[in-house]
Order: structure tokens, then C-alpha cells, then sequence
């Protein structure tokens, strides 16, 4: 049965893998991606779906289903990646056995990210094919497609999304599930065993598909190109991923201006070379970085006129918009009104009544009694810790480096060192620096703020709830130096006088101030009153 | 016909409810909608908005150029006057005249309202009293949506009051009826 239904592009891309027959989804939270995950694990309960401590563990989860012959999906914010990179890279010299799908969500302008870098490098770098659907109808009908590529080349392949898809709406045309594929693990040890030799050999293999993925995109009909016209155009574009609705909705028909659509890689260098010998230059419309323009720049060669990114006819940074696309076709701005006098920013801040709060007075409170202290951050809720009333961190990097940072500040001789970091991102990455400054005797003070959540994602399990203290214990942390408190203002003098306690204490202690979400909370009594 | 209207308010306040209740009877009337939201660190008590397309023709973009939007719709006055370099000429304000203060550099009050009541199309209504008044709390959205109703003229007030009984049909029938109640409250004071 035909079925229309209002997706958001990661429930579009969640449903299109449900119904392409995966067995497993493995993911760790990240804006823009989370939606993906929380879509199967409410709609699909045949496909395994619980969050994954990190994405490396995600991504070497999904390689180990693909390996014995099921259909996998594993998902991810972009910086995701980079957590992911080994086992990412290493699963294109493996090769797979059942089809694999990556989905990096990535997030040009920073909305809810430290930075913007584009993960089809990523896709580039580990010689695999590269999928960048333009809207959610494309996201769900790629899934299938996506696996069927990946089982033909016996290559995991990579999906690349950006926030305005993610965390857009449309009406999506659904059909009928395929069943999960049954188990067949893999035979052949050599493809899998990356010792020297059998990696070359492998290597080699990746290497020799290179024309098989090149011929794939040529005649994917992802590709397209409008039709010809008479004559040379003075311009043409070469739409990629997203930037395809934004050049459409700038009317390029009427501007006699011809596009290429891109939505998978390799480039198609046909195309590509058919669609610039109609035009005199190329406007390379593209989410993220200038990959496809430095690309085209080296496939044309340096006398064709190339525009883009790198060229200023679009913003160096940030994403694409309806506007500066517009402005880059040469469409003019019809806007009667400018922005208004009486408008000031309204940045996000901790919820009221959230323990992050406590904690950040009980840490100023204290750190103000010494003139070198700091404060390293991490990655979550608490890193709101940074603006106004608190203003109380110093640093915030990516996930774990609250640990590993101050742990290598106080070894060049900053005191107190202080770390801050949630209960999901120190079993996300914080347990191995922990063990470090264990290991190395480091004078640091380390603060758990375990909310019993992953918060700043809305709420999903937190890998290591009511496992602190004894992973804690287990690294080898004296047991006279983890403390645990209940962040709140009447506990206020019991908080500081503790958190005195271990910065005066000469080694590794951890601090655990304890109580949950306020949003997982309030959640929890409005399901009670139903 | 089309209608490009900007959601806007403060993370919490609703207007994803506005949005689902909108999208709701679009897809019951066979448009063609998008939809981009705000999910993450905004959430958080930041500035939150949701670009809303409706078409009977194909949508492109996710999002709405500057300049052509038809209708803002506001849970909060100074987050309707962030938007309106994305309304067009004839486009339509519908907003809260309450403000929401959590920031300590909130404008002065005054001549926020003096800017906002110089565009040429607004509507405005203290909603929260409106609902508090009329014991509806929880349903101050709503009565935007309800003043908002008659300018989105692509679907009908009555297409949304059905829509909103879709929507709420989950959490009962009482549930329903209050947020109709809402819907009409506001649907009435702009007439």
C-alpha cells in the first residue's frame, strides 16, 4: 500500500532503513542526527536499537552485523566522525558482507556544534561512495538504493545530511518493508584480517572499485542534468545535496540557466565536462565545505570560471540559504523591511532548577579562592556553564577533553586543575583520561555532573548510570577521593567544603554531584499523571 | 496559492504545537508543506523559530527568503519583530503582546511596542491572560493559533479547529475541548 506520510528527514531516512531491512541501528546522540535512532527505537521494535556508549563503538558494532550478512545502520553527528574515523576508514580496506550505511548529520552554522567541518572528506579519504539527498523524499528512497550499492560493491556507504534536512518536515510517499536479510557470516578471513598483507591486498581492491563507483555515479539517477538549450548559457550550476532546493526555489529555469544536480559521489565528470561545455561559467552550490568546487576547479582546468565558496560569490562559512544563493544567480532582494531597533540576542541557558547550577555556584564559589584555578569544560548541557550569570569555564573542546586537558594543564603547573564533565560524555570518552591521571598520579579534581541523562539531546540513556563510583573504584581511584553530593542550594556549604577537600588533596579525585534532569523529571511526572 | 509563515517564540513556549497543528491540516488537505524546526541547544530558553511552507504547487526550499514571508506568527512580541526582515509588504503579524523576560538586557518595553505597532498588519492579544482568564493555562499557543487562523487563508478556521481535535485526540476529549475553546477564543478577538 501506497502511504503518504510527514517525516522529518532523519524519520524519513530512519523509516527508508527500516524498511530496506536493517536489523541493527547503532548510534550515540548528536544534534542533528538523534531523531534517527529515537525514530526505530519508537517505531521498529524488530531492529536493534539501544545508544551505543560512543560512535567508534557504534560504527565498529554496525561493520560486526555487516559482517555476518545483515543490513546495518550506523549514525552520527559530523564531529561524530572523527571519534569514529578508525574504525570508519579501516571498514573500506574490510570491505563488507552485508550492506552498511554510515549517516553523518552534519551541521553547517554551528547551530547546535563546535564546528562545521564536512564529512564528505571523510567519504573522499576512505575512497567510498558518498550519497547527499535534497530533500526528505530522497533521504527515504535512497536507503534501499544505498544498501543494494553497498552489497554491490561490497563497500559500506556513506550518507551525508546537514541540519536543514535533518530537522525539516515534508510529506514522504512510503512503501511496503523488505524483509531482514538472514545471518550469513562472513567466510573468507583474508578480506577481514588487516595484517600487513592481507591489507595491501585489500588496498588494492578498494583502489581497483574506483571506476566501478565513478561509473555507478555517472549513471545514478541521483545525477541529473536539465536538458539542453540552445546556445551557451552564461552561467550553469552545480547543485549538490541541499543546495539543489535552493537554487530550484531561485527559478534558474526562467534565468536560462542549466543545473547539474549532485546527490552521489564520486563526482560525475561527464556530466560535469557535458554541463560546462554549455555554459561560459559554473556556480558550484554546495553545504559545507568547497570540496566539489576545488574538484571541478582541477577537473576543468584553471582558465574555466569557476564560482563558489572559495571564489566569495558564496559565504566562505556558514550554510547555504534560499538568499545567498539567490544573490550568487544574481537575483535581487525584495525586502521592505530591515531588521528592527528593539531586538537584542536570546542565547539558550541552564533550565531552571537544573544541578549543572549548583554546581556551577559551589565551583565559583571555591575557584574564586584561588588565583590560578581553572575550569575545563566539556561537551553537553553544562557547557552553558560558560555564558552569563556563571561564566565559570574556561575551556570546551570536544568530547572527554575536560579530563585529558586539565590533566595536562596541571602537569605543566596550572592549580587547581579542574574538570567538568556529564555522566554520557565521560563514558562517552572521559574513562580512558581518567585512567591516564590515575596512572600518572595527576593533581586534579574532576566533576561527574550526573543528571542520569543524555540532557542536552533530549533525554536518552546515559551509557553508565549507576556505574560511576565503580568505574571510578575500578580505574583505580582511591576510595577516600570519590565523593558523591546532591546538587542543591541548601547542600551548598557540604559542596564546597568538599570540593576544597579534593583540590587540596594532592593526586586524581572525582566529585559526583547527583540528581536528574529537570526535563527527563518533569517528563517522568506528566507520564505518571496520564 | 502559497503561504510562507514564520513561527517564532522562546524554547518552550509551544510553537512546535502550533506547527504539528498546522502541518496536521495541510496533510489532511492534500498541500504540500515544509517544515524546519529547532531542535537542540536552543531549546534551552533561546530564540526559537520554525519556517512553515504551504503550497498547493512543489516547495523547494526548507527555508523562506527574506523578505517573503506572508505571516509571522509570535509567542513572544520581540522574537515576532526578529523576523520581520523575512515578511513581505502585505504580510501579516500575529503575536503575543506579553514579553518574556529572561535575558537582563530585554528591550524597553515601550518602544518595543511602539516599533512592532508601527508595521502596518498586526494583531496582538495578551494570550496568556487571555487563557488564564478563561481557566485554559496550558493553551495560550492555541489562542494564537485561533487570532492567527483567518490569516492563513490556505486552509480554513475550520479546517484547523478539526485538525486540533486530531491532534489532542490522544489526550482525551477534555483535552480537545479546551484547546478548541482556545482556538475560537483567539479566532473570536480578531474578528
Amino acid at each position: 500500500m501506497i502511504q503518504r506520510k510527514l517525516l522529518l528527514g532523519d524519520e524519513a531516512i530512519a523509516l527508508g532503513a527500516v524498511h530496506a531491512g536493517i536489523s541493527g541501528v547503532y548510534a550515540y546522540p548528536g544534534t542533528p542526527s538523534t531523531e534517527i535512532t529515537e525514530y526505530i527505537q519508537g517505531h521498529a521494535p524488530q531492529v536493534r536499537s539501544r545508544w551505543c556508549t560512543n560512535e567508534k563503538t557504534a560504527m565498529e558494532a554496525a561493520l560486526g552485523m555487516a559482517y555476518a550478512g545483515k543490513r546495518a545502520l550506523v549514525c552520527m553527528k559530523h564531529v561524530g566522525m572523527n571519534v569514529a574515523a578508525d574504525a570508519f576508514v579501516n571498514s573500506a580496506i574490510t570491505g563488507v558482507n552485508g550492506g552498511l550505511v554510515v549517516l553523518a548529520a552534519d551541521d553547517p552554522s554551528m547551530h547546535s556544534s563546535q564546528n562545521e567541518q564536512d564529512s564528505r572528506f571523510y567519504g573522499k579519504f576512505a575512497m567510498i561512495p558518498i550519497l547527499e539527498p535534497s530533500n526528505q523524499q530522497e533521504a527515504y528512497d535512497m536507503m534501499p538504493y544505498a544498501y543494494e550499492l553497498s552489497e554491490a560493491l561490497k563497500l559500506p556507504v556513506l550518507m551525508r545530511i546537514v541540519t536543514r534536512l535533518a530537522h525539516s518536515r515534508a510529506g514522504v510517499v512510503v512503501r511496503e518493508p523488505m524483509a531482514q536479510r538472514s545471518l550469513s557470516p562472513e567466510t573468507d578471513r583474508t578480506h577481514w584480517v588487516l595484517l600487513p598483507a592481507n591489507a595491501r591486498r585489500q588496498y588494492a581492491s578498494l583502489v581497483g572499485k574506483q571506476g566501478e563507483l565513478l561509473a555507478s555515479s555517472e549513471a545514478s539517477t541521483y545525477n541529473r542534468k536539465s536538458p539542453s538549450a540552445e546556445g551557451k548559457a552564461k552561467l550553469g550550476v552545480i547543485a549538490c545535496g541541499i543546495g539543489y532546493n535552493y537554487v530550484m526555489e531561485n527559478n534558474p529555469q526562467q534565468l536560462g540557466i542549466p543545473v547539474l544536480k549532485v546527490s552521489q559521489y564520486p563526482l560525475p565528470e561527464a556530466a560535469i565536462k557535458a554541463l560546462a561545455e554549455e555554459c561560459e561559467s559554473l556556480l558550484i552550490a554546495e553545504d559545507g565545505q568547497p570540496l566539489v568546487e576545488e574538484q571541478v576547479k582541477s577537473l576543468l582546468g584553471a582558465d574555466y570560471h569557476i564560482k563558489g565558496r572559495l571564489t566569495g560569490d558564496l559565504p566562505r562559512m556558514g550554510e547555504l540559504t534560499p538568499d545567498n544563493v539567490g544573490a550568487a544567480l544574481g537575483v535581487g532582494l525584495e525586502q521592505p523591511y530591515t531588521a528592527a531597533q528593539n531586538v537584542t540576542p536570546r542565547p539558550p541557558a541552564l533550565c531552571q532548577g537544573c544541578g549543572h547550577r549548583d554546581v556551577y555556584d559551589a565551583l565559583n564559589k571555591v575557584a574564586a579562592e584561588y588565583e590560578g584555578a581553572r575550569i575545563f569544560g566539556d561537551i553537553g548541557c553544562y557547557t552553558l556553564g560558560a555564558l552569563p550569570p556563571f561564566r565559570a569555564i574556561d575551556s570546551c573542546v570536544d568530547m572527554g577533553a575536560s579530563i585529558t586537558m586539565a590533566k595536562g594543564a596541571a602537569d605543566a603547573g596550572v592549580f587547581p586543575s579542574i574538570a567538568v564533565i556529564g555522566d554520557s560524555t565521560f563514558t562517552h570518552s572521559g574513562m580512558t583520561g581518567l585512567l591516564d591521571a590515575i596512572n600518572d598520579n595527576a593533581n586534579i579534581t574532576v566533576i561527574i555532573s550526573d543528571n542520569l541523562t543524555t540532557a542536552m539531546t533530549g533525554g536518552q540513556d546515559s551509557a553508565g548510570t549507576n556505574k560511576f563510583e565503580a568505574i571510578c573504584l575500578g580505574l583505580g581511584l582511591d576510595p577516600a577521593h570519590v565523593r558523591v553530593v546532591v546538587p542543591l542550594p541548601k547542600n551548598m556549604e557540604e559542596i564546597t567544603r568538599i570540593i576544597r577537600e579534593e583540590i587540596e588533596y594532592n593526586g586524581v579525585s572525582v566529585i559526583i554531584p547527583r540528581r536528574e534532569c529537570m526535563q527527563t523529571l518533569q517528563r517522568k511526572l506528566r507520564n505518571k499523571k496520564k | 496559492m502559497k503561504k510562507d509563515i514564520i513561527l517564532a517564540g522562546v524554547g518552550g513556549q509551544g510553537i512546535l504545537t502550533i506547527a504539528t497543528i498546522i502541518g496536521d491540516a495541510a496533510t489532511t488537505a492534500g498541500l504540500n508543506l515544509k517544515q524546519a524546526e529547532v531542535h537542540g541547544m536552543s531549546q534551552r530558553g533561546g530564540d526559537v523559530q520554525s519556517n512553515l511552507r504551504l503550497s498547493t504547487e512543489t516547495i523547494h526550499s526548507d527555508l523562506i527568503k527574506q523578505g517573503a514571508a506572508d505571516l509571522i506568527i509570535s509567542m513572544e512580541p520581540m522574537e515576532a519583530l526578529r523576523y520581520i526582515p523575512y515578511l513581505n509588504k502585505e504580510g501579516w503579524v500575529v503575536t503575543s503582546s506579553h514579553p518574556f523576560k529572561n535575558i537582563p538586557n530585554y528591550p524597553e518595553e515601550e518602544s518595543l511596542m511602539k516599533e512592532l505597532n508601527s508595521l502596518p498588519q498586526v494583531a496582538s492579544l495578551p494570550i496568556e491572560d487571555v487563557a488564564k482568564e478563561n481557566s485554559l493555562p496550558k493553551s495560550a499557543n492555541v489562542v494564537l493559533l485561533g487570532m492567527a487562523a483567518k490569516y492563513i487563508e490556505i486552509l480554513t478556521p475550520e479546517q484547523l479547529r478539526e485538525s486540533i481535535a486530531r491532534v489532542f485526540a490522544p489526550k482525551g476529549e477534555k483535552i480537545v475541548e479546551a484547546n478548541q475553546q482556545a482556538f475560537d477564543l483567539g479566532l473570536n478577538a480578531v474578528k
